[in-house]
């Protein structure tokens, strides 16, 4: 993805009641691949507003991006506090309305949050609304003291003259409404932050509500007349309602009526419990016709099969098949990746109140733009009589940013079916999210080198896998029939070989597929950085030492894994105390990450017990929610490298819940220590890229303990069986 | 359906619901508190986990029918200094990411501190084994559980 439009090209200020209100916004662009966006035109644009300062001085900015974990409302508040000079006692976030043209994600031209991007899109916007607040605050005080407005300093949320005069924000918010929206408000030199990349300066805007019980999400709403909804799907992918009988169904106390939906059949409840029970008295016959039937082994079987054929060249230098006949030593390895599932702690739930001529909606919802757009068709009314809310989400992972905004559709179904009138809430089960599909996809790939005089002379790397974009919204983003998230990460490589070839199979699976956190990068980083650690072993060559000599045009690479390796203490892979160390460096949304991994393999299996990371994300905006990503993306991706897995047995996923897709536990937690490399870069994302590092460099470990890298994943298998 | 009375953070509440519904299910759709979560309903992830008379227990595997007049806590009516210290050290440390297990992770960081004064890093592994965090902030959980250990020595 590039980066486009990040300025601010037009602004407007609406009055909103009491008190300064910023609204700013970019010009409409349509880019390739926002089919789905509705006309600007449509959309209602009334909530024009990222900040709002109340007579109480409290500047609450309202954030573009959904919170599902990564501190976007932190982030984008201290944007605004940073340029405001306001205390950062007096910030307050919220989330915004749906809106394609006030909050659209400047890359990728609606509003979403995925790719690690919220701050990186973010990061000049926010702080250009916080500067043009502060200027036209300046202003207003500057009349009412009849002072000229250079007199006027701005300290801590406090504005203060050498007279003696001095105010709060919300004093002269009132006032700041009637003066001009600066065009280009002057943003502060890097060097007079007190906020961005402090220390200690910034606490999460959401730890104590969610803390305390207090914080809503979607399962949490509840409204008079609300129906809870659970829908049963078909166990195969693909299979379609044959037949249905409800008569037990409608019996359960409580059930209120069932109804056919395109996804299944619709259980309506006045609570969970009887919605479950009578979800569970369903008598459905399926039809299969259309339906994915094969297993796992047969998918392996198939993609074995590709691999050793060529595929569509992605990348080509030199001459791979020249160099392997030339001598040297050829090494081979397959990895396999298993399909896994995201499980956020909270399944997918969401919120409607369809009245017939309007529609209200609030969930948790990663895309608004696409979503929005699904209902309004559904429903059939304009997007402009629906109000779709983003809240708080738990957890996602991807699962939520849904391509093609399937349970965006499945809710507003859900309500059409009934009808108007009665607020719905769609409620999942865990077994439902997990048996629910979109997962990160089965894949594989196939890796030949060639070793000659101690170096890495050739490398090829044969992938198959499915396409994520293909037939989503997404799919402008595809080139030449190529999804770039199956060959990312692979295609390009920090390392210098002269001859090098990356070709890919791209297959098509009646299994739904869907980004999981850091997307491709979750198998290419794995494949890439495992069989440079094997090709570097075969070479004789230290793993540090060896990927540094091969680095020389890749300096942020270089910088992370000399960072890492010098905070560890790295002195070779193989320790005497029985342990071994493991490295890898990955870039992923323009985040560079190394980890050297410290671990062991006992009776009990594999025990990682220490994780050294480095991280190179340019401007390092909150440090502590940095460390805290990187700490979490750690230990995600180590649970699913170690555990996770879902089969499928003839179409139809086998792992339901908790005891047969084994998570990551507190005792499995190894103790991680981050280094936050200093850089004057733009900011980039950190939400992905602390996971794909973790796999490979406990692969290359286990190398070093003997046992070899793990060819598929997961490492201990049989969670599921 | 059937009528149950539950003592539910020092108040009664009346529910009226099937007797094999999960305790979780009346707390949540029947007495309205919400900061009890769902996860799993199977008693693997401890989002739902609450005190019933001090003792940390899963909610969405005990019927609502054999909880009795048993007193159930919940993080909504958290008030021991243990409880407090937990809280105030989960803010302090920003332990939360999502947020959604967080419930489930003070109330048996709480179970633990009223039981242990001093719990060493394998009594955090043992108490709090049972409640997954799919953001894995377990670095910070434990931190926060020693720190809050910490502030109720004095």
């Amino acid at each position: 993805m590039t980066m486009h439009d990040r300025s601010l090209s037009r602004r407007s200020v609406l009055k909103a009641g009491a008190g300064l209100v910023i609204g700013a916004y970019v010009a409409a662009r349509t880019p390739a691949f926002a089919q789905n966006q509705p006309a600007p035109q449509q959309v209602n644009i009334a909530p024009n507003t990222f900040l709002i300062i109340k007579p109480d001085s409290t500047v609450t900015v309202l954030c573009k991006h959904i919170e599902m974990g990564q501190g976007p409302l932190t982030g984008m508040a201290t944007l605004v506090a940073e340029e405001l000079d306001a205390d950062w006692a007096q910030m307050r976030a919220e989330h915004a309305p749906s809106n394609p043209v006030l909050y659209k994600n400047l890359l990728f031209g609606l509003q979403g949050t995925g790719g690690s991007s919220a701050i990186a899109n973010s990061y000049d916007q926010m702080r250009k609304v916080g500067a043009a607040a502060r200027e036209m605050l300046v202003a207003a005080a500057a009349e009412s003291w009849d002072v000229p407005a250079g007199e006027i300093t701005v300290e801590s949320g406090i504005m203060r003259h050498r007279s003696g005069k001095q105010g709060r924000f919300g004093e002269f918010a009132d006032k700041a409404m009637q003066m001009a929206v600066p065009s280009d408000p002057k943003l502060k030199d890097p060097s007079e932050f007190k906020l961005i990349g402090k220390e200690g300066a910034v606490k999460r805007l959401d730890s104590v509500e969610k803390s305390n019980g207090s914080a809503v999400f979607t399962l949490d709403i509840n409204e008079p007349e609300m129906l809870t909804v659970l829908v049963a799907r078909s166990p195969r992918f693909g299979g379609k309602v044959a037949s249905f009988d409800a008569s037990a169904a409608r019996k359960v106390p409580g059930v209120v009526d069932v109804k056919q939906v395109p996804t299944g059949v619709a259980v309506y409840a006045t609570g969970f419990w009887p919605a479950k029970q009578g979800r569970d008295k369903l008598k459905i016959s399926w039809d299969d016709s259309a339906a994915e039937t094969r297993s796992t082994a047969d998918i392996l079987g198939e993609f074995r099969e590709l691999s050793t054929k060529a595929g569509r060249v992605v990348k080509a230098k030199g001459d791979f098949d020249a160099a392997a006949a030339d001598g040297g030593q050829l090494v081979e390895a397959e990895f396999v990746f298993p399909y896994l599932a995201h499980a956020p702690m909270e399944p997918l739930n969401s919120f409607i109140h369809w009245q017939g001529e309007t529609a209200s909606a609030r969930y948790g919802c990663q895309f608004p733009t696409p979503d929005h757009g699904v209902i309004a068709e559904v429903l059939g009314i304009g997007v402009d009589k629906i109000k779709l809310q983003t809240i708080l989400a738990g957890g996602s992972f991807g699962r939520r940013a849904q391509q093609s905004a399937q349970v965006a559709r499945e809710l507003a179904e859900v309500a059409k079916a009934f009808g108007p009138g009665r607020p719905i809430k769609l409620v999942w089960t865990r077994e439902d999210d997990m048996r629910g599909g979109f997962y990160r996809p089965f894949g594989l790939h196939r890796m030949r080198g060639v070793v000659k005089d101690g170096k890495i002379a050739a490398w090829s790397d044969t992938i198959v896998g499915q396409s994520i974009m293909k037939g989503s919204a997404f799919e402008a983003m595809m080139k030449d029939g190529l999804d770039p998230t199956l060959v990312e990460g692979s295609n390009e490589l920090p390392y210098e070989i002269a001859n090098f070839k990356c070709e890919a199979h791209q297959v098509e699976i009646g299994v739904p597929v869907l980004w999981w956190r850091s997307v491709g990068h979750t198998h290419t980083g794995y494949a890439v950085e495992a069989f440079v650690d094997q090709l570097l072993e075969a070479a004789g060559q230290d793993p540090v030492e060896g990927r540094l000599a091969m680095m020389d045009k890749h300096p942020r690479h270089a910088g992370v894994l000399r960072a890492v390796a010098e905070k560890a203490d790295w002195k070779g892979a193989k320790l005497e105390t029985g342990r071994a160390r493991g490295v890898a460096v990955v870039e992923s949304f323009n985040t560079f990450v190394a980890q050297i991994v410290e671990m062991s393999v006992g009776d009990s299996g594999p025990k990682v017990h220490k994780v050294w990371v480095a991280v190179d994300c340019g401007v390092a905006v909150n440090p502590d929610i940095i460390r805290a990503q990187m700490e979490g993306g750690v230990g995600f991706a180590l649970g699913h490298i170690l555990y996770a897995e879902q089969p499928i047995d003839a179409g139809r996923p086998v792992a339901g819940n908790f005891d047969t897709y084994r998570s990551l536990r507190i005792d499995e937690m190894p103790e991680i220590d981050v280094t936050i490399v200093q850089s004057t870069e733009k900011p980039t994302g950190v939400g992905e890229p602390g996971v794909p590092p973790l796999g490979p460099a406990v692969a290359n470990a286990m190398a070093r303990l003997g046992l070899g890298r793990p060819r598929q994943l997961p490492i201990v298998p049989g969670a599921a069986a | 359906m059937a009528a149950f009375t539950l003592s539910i953070n020092g108040q009664a509440h009346a529910v009226d619901v099937d007797p094999d519904t999960p305790l979780l299910w009346a707390i949540r759709d029947g007495a309205g508190l919400t900061g009890t979560k769902y996860g799993c309903g199977v008693a693997q992830c401890g989002a739902c986990t609450v005190h019933i008379d001090g003792q940390s227990t899963r909610s969405c595997s005990l019927p609502v029918s054999a909880v009795g007049d048993r007193k159930i806590t919940t993080i909504e009516g958290l008030s021991s200094k243990e409880g407090r210290a937990v809280q105030a050290a989960w803010a302090a440390i920003d332990v939360p990411q999502c947020g959604y297990c967080q419930s489930g992770q003070v109330m048996s960081a709480t179970a633990l501190l009223e039981q242990n004064k001093a719990p060493t890093d394998r009594d955090v592994d043992l108490a709090m084994n049972g409640n997954i965090c799919r953001c894995a902030t377990y670095v910070r959980i434990r931190a926060a559980i020693h720190q809050a250990a910490k502030s109720l020595e004095g």
